[in-house]
């Protein structure tokens, strides 16, 4: 490798780039249009879902859990019924997507045993926001249950610690506010870099053959992987801005919390940038028209980084099948590291499974890339 | 250079078949250190095929290539910093300014900065470009372009130039600079290989190959090639040429008759015998015409007799 020939490489890539910007459009527009788009756009929150309350036993303790439902900001109380057919009724008009039934035993039960149960009867039609709704719905009744033993015990005077169930309140440790924006904002940094990383130099490669210029450049002593590499650098710059950018916004717009360092992040973002460059380098060799190669790389990269990467779709709620595809799925590793680092403040050692697995996959892009790449024509 | 006469380049049974064509067969012929060689032939004849073969970007199905004591069919990288090669398209980039265009070829051949300068100003001087260093080669014209290719190719002092077709669609002022640089080069003991579809250009090589359907029919100086002809050629002058091709061509003992720029020539068997049958032949179809003599065979002349010798069974 010549430092001098690479080097020829990045600044004859630059101002070709510059004086014939579509790649710049796409490496600028794109990532803000998709950021504002996605970010608004998925929003799997419930906020002020309709419910109808049913109270059958109508003590201090029933109406003190609805007001719980009334004040939390998943809820609100469309209507309060007085019959099982009443309380059909109501969610067959759709007035409300959900009730909640409170039993004629309730206080007697919590004050005998602590623990409770309410009846929560959901529209199956919309299976998702009925999951969604049960979830907020445990959360509420088991807050109010803790509060209630909390009490109870404090009345006996023992002290908090010993008692309190650590476990209950994990599912939402990392995302208390439940927004699941936060989630899935710095999983849609992933899916647009994956995106916008392979367009770029999808079209680095072809574009050679389709101007005429590839004959010129394969007689010249400049090696396969000089070219390569000459034509990433450029690249992963622009990469880097776009990533910046997507950070920010992530961080700045949508408040999404950062909780972890630039380092892991700068070392992370690199390492993804590496992969989904060379993928896009990757059809740009295999295939020597633009339009072609920038189709087929939006297809293979889009896809898999929407579906499959975890970024929206829980992976650990796919078929078995569909959970081992995807671990071929260079975004999913992404998606986990960056969340990691935004909302837990994930360091590099805590992320060595995810590295581990973007760094084979970088090192094995690139080799294929480099390879791929012979120079010579037809 | 005392090395001249010795073989530099040598093609072997070289071999390419596209599919169904083989657009290259059984191709030999060697260039001596120093000289201009010509590849000529009709279009398809297998001229490009060859020449991307020699710079090393395509690979031959069959067949040998040496280059300087090197086999570069096993080695196609070997030859490469040897070489310069401008293809029949041109290939430089477009939204590159021609400063930027030599000097990303210079630096791919690692030439010294000072050395790129004093030639990339030399070459462009000569082929008087020196006022465009700084425009896009987008928007050169034909010639122009086609400079710029040659002065790219020569920035890095190849031992070998390889010119696919550089005068094609190029004005006849650049051609003469064009052809004035390359006996400059090969003075300083540069070899050339060039194809052209220009056959007064053939004519300043000194040795030439004849290509048709992908084998080569001959090689020879231009002189020598001019002596295998048989017959003579016939000149006639006149402004009605086309009616003179009608009134001619199928005369007995008229091989061959193409139009040129002064009227048509036509090679005959012998010229003494049927001058006086063409005169008849002329004045039966009341074509007006100024002179009718034996002439020297152009190299034209003798390529399309050749041609359609190899054309004809016989
Ligand atoms: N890349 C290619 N694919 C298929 N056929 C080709 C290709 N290149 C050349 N040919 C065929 O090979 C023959 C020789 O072409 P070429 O070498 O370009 O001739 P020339 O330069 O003498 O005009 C032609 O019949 C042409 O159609
Ligand atoms: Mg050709």
């Amino acid at each position: 490798m010549r430092v001098r020939r690479i080097k020829a490489m990045v600044v004859k890539e630059v101002l070709q780039v510059w004086r014939d910007p579509r790649s710049l459009i796409i490496a600028l527009l794109l990532p803000f249009t998709q950021m504002f788009l996605f970010g608004y756009g998925i929003n799997l929150d419930l906020k002020h879902l309709p419910i109808c309350t049913f109270d059958r036993e109508g003590s201090q303790f029933s109406q003190d859990l609805l007001k719980r439902f009334q004040a939390s900001l998943y809820f609100a109380i469309a209507e309060n019924v007085k019959t099982y057919p009443q309380l059909a009724a109501a969610i067959d008009r759709g007035d409300c997507q959900a009730g909640i039934v409170i039993p004629p035993d309730f206080s007697e039960r919590l004050n005998d045993t602590g623990s409770t149960s309410v009846q929560a009867i959901l529209d199956g039609t919309d299976d998702n926001t009925a999951n969604i709704a049960l979830g907020y719905a445990a959360t509420v009744v088991t807050g109010y249950s803790n509060d209630v033993r909390i009490s109870a015990l404090a009345r006996q005077g023992r002290a908090l610690q010993q008692v309190l169930p650590l476990a209950v309140q994990s599912r939402v440790w990392f995302n208390e506010d439940l927004e699941s924006r936060n989630f899935i904002v710095p999983g849609l940094v992933a899916v647009i870099l994956a995106l916008v990383g392979a367009q770029l130099t999808a079209l680095t490669i072809s574009r050679e053959w389709e101007r005429g210029t590839m004959e010129l450049l394969v007689s010249t002593p400049v090696t396969s992987t000089e070219v390569m590499v000459g034509k990433l650098i450029p690249y992963l710059v622009l990469g880097w801005l776009d990533a910046a950018f997507c950070l920010i916004v992530a961080a700045l717009w949508f408040d999404v919390p950062f909780r972890g360092t630039f380092a892991t992040l700068f070392l992370t973002t690199t390492l993804f940038l590496i992969v989904v460059l060379g993928i896009g380098y990757l059809f740009s060799v295999l295939i020597h028209s633009q339009i072609g190669a920038s189709q087929i790389a939006l297809v293979a990269t889009l896809l898999p980084a929407m579906l499959l990467s975890g970024y929206v779709f829980p992976i650990d709620q796919m078929p078995a099948f569909i959970q081992k595809v995807t671990y071929l799925i260079y975004a999913r590793y992404y998606v986990t590291i960056i969340k990691a680092i935004f909302l837990k403040g994930a360091g590099i050692a805590d992320l060595l499974a995810p590295i581990l697995f973007l760094a084979i996959y970088a090192l094995a892009v690139v080799a294929l890339a480099a390879r791929a790449f012979r120079k010579r024509l037809a | 250079m005392n090395a001249a006469r010795e073989s530099i380049v040598t093609a072997d049974g070289l071999t390419k078949r596209f599919a169904e064509v083989a657009a290259v067969d059984g191709l030999s012929f060697s260039v001596n250190h120093g000289e201009i060689f010509g590849l000529v032939g009709p279009d398809g004849a297998g001229k490009t095929t060859t020449m991307r073969m020699l710079a090393g970007v395509l690979r031959p199905d069959g067949g040998g290539i040496v280059i300087d004591g090197v086999d570069v069919v096993a080695d196609p990288e070997s030859g490469k910093p040897h070489l310069s090669y401008m293809p029949q398209r041109f290939g430089l980039y477009e939204e590159l300014t021609v400063d930027e265009n030599i000097r990303f070829y210079a630096d791919l051949f690692e030439v010294a900065q000072d050395v790129r300068e004093e030639r990339a100003s030399r070459l462009l001087a000569a082929s008087g470009m020196s006022q465009f260093r700084g425009r896009r080669a987008g928007q050169l014209s034909g010639g122009m372009k086609q400079k710029l290719g040659l002065t790219c190719a020569l920035v890095h002092t190849p031992q070998i130039l390889l010119l696919d077709e550089p005068t094609t669609g190029v004005d006849p002022v650049s051609r003469r600079e064009f052809w004035g640089i390359l006996y400059g080069l090969r003075e300083e003991g540069v070899t050339i290989l060039i194809t052209t579809a220009y056959l007064d250009e053939a004519e300043r090589c000194n040795r030439l190959a004849l290509l048709h359907n992908g084998h080569l029919l001959y090689c020879d100086t231009p002189a020598a090639l001019k002596q295998r002809m048989s017959g003579a050629v016939v000149a006639i002058t006149s402004s009605a040429g086309r009616a003179a091709h009608a009134a001619i061509a199928d005369l007995a003992g008229v091989s061959n008759v193409i139009l040129v720029g002064s009227g048509v020539h036509a090679v005959v068997d012998d010229a003494a015998s049927r001058i006086p049958a063409l005169r008849d032949a002329l004045q039966r179809g009341n074509v007006v015409f100024d002179d009718i003599a034996v002439t020297a065979p152009s190299i034209e002349d003798v390529f399309v007799a050749l041609l359609e010798d190899e054309r004809r069974p016989r």
